[in-house]
């Protein structure tokens, strides 16, 4: 594996028909955090000398039959299992959750929304843990104020493979009031357990419903997203 | 031939949906209806003659593609006629 300059990694921003966050992305990760954030059409077939891999928000294939599931099939996610197994580290943002969840590479599935309506505000997420590649920059139970935007957030497993997820630590964030506290009211969407964002058991992939993109600038907000890249940054740099 | 795939969501999933679909018929008057649930109808046309050539085929799809097994289950209704 060819490592281009030490200090900067080299990023790939996955481009579906129907991403519509892939410029926050890029910009999150190119201008923000200065590393080298490129975009990769969806029918890549180049990708392992990436060093990080974000897929995007947005409505792939216009969400047609189910969220992600169209763009499951696509060149670039029938390479990411050979990418994950090489430990190479994976992020998917709202759509992008979606489709790693379609693909098989993290569990469960995103319903609609317990509402049916579509959510876009901020809303408040607790860090569970801060020894993850993509955390490590965030206190463990650090309240961050992050927006949602989706329709299909509500995360459902069925008891048995949700024990095994939490038992596995693999819940990531949860869906919190300002204190932190998870409750009920701060649900937004109905996922079971509050969860927000999960990895997968490698540890190396990440999905979450929030967008931590949204608040990297902070002419935007508090840039509570910000630490994250970082993190996912500084695991990349330091290995 | 034909399938139409049917793709409706397991019983042990909510669906707000229907949920909503019911209160409102039952807002209407129609007091009768107890539950409603809504699913998916996908209709193909298959270039094949014999329903045992392609059935592990179109299972499969529907398996892979058309539901998710986490959340969806399909069921399949086959015709021979022609359009």
């Amino acid at each position: 594996m060819k490592k281009t300059n030490s200090n900067i990694s080299k990023w790939g921003v996955v481009v579906f028909p129907g991403s519509n966050c892939d410029h926050d992305g890029l910009d999150a990760i190119g201008r923000i955090c200065g590393q080298n954030a490129i975009e990769i059409w969806h029918k890549e077939d180049h990708i392992q000398d990436l060093d990080g891999i974000l897929l995007p928000g947005g409505f792939s294939y216009g969400d047609y039959l189910r969220a992600g599931a169209i763009a499951r099939f696509s060149s670039v996610v029938a390479h990411l299992p050979e990418y994950v197994e090489n430990g190479k580290l994976v992020i998917g943002i709202c759509n992008g959750f979606q489709v790693l969840t379609e693909s098989g590479l993290l569990p469960g599935v995103l319903m609609q929304n317990e509402k049916i309506r579509f959510i876009c505000k901020e809303i408040f997420i607790r860090v569970e843990r801060a020894d993850t590649a993509f955390t490590t920059e965030y206190k463990e139970g650090q309240v961050l104020c992050i927006p949602i935007a989706h329709n299909e957030g509500n995360f459902y497993l069925p008891v048995d493979e949700l024990s095994v997820l939490e038992d596995n630590n693999q819940v990531i964030f949860r869906y919190c009031d300002k204190d932190g506290n998870v409750t009920d009211e701060a649900n937004p969407n109905g996922s079971v357990n509050n969860i927000a964002g999960i990895i997968n058991e490698q540890g190396n992939v990440l999905g979450m419903m929030p967008h931590p993109e949204r608040r990297c600038d902070p002419i935007l907000g508090k840039p509570d997203g910000e630490p994250l890249f970082r993190s996912m940054i500084n695991h990349i740099t330091t290995r | 031939m034909k399938v139409r795939v049917y793709v409706r969501l397991k019983p042990s999933i909510l669906d707000p949906q229907g949920r909503t679909v019911l209160r409102a018929a039952q807002q209407m008057g129609y007091s009768e209806i107890q539950q409603v649930r809504i699913g998916k109808l996908i209709e193909l046309d298959i270039d094949a003659s014999d329903k045992n050539e392609v059935e592990s085929r179109v299972q499969e799809l529907s398996r892979k593609l058309l539901s998710n097994p986490q959340m969806e289950e399909f069921d399949l209704e086959w015709s021979l006629e022609e359009n």
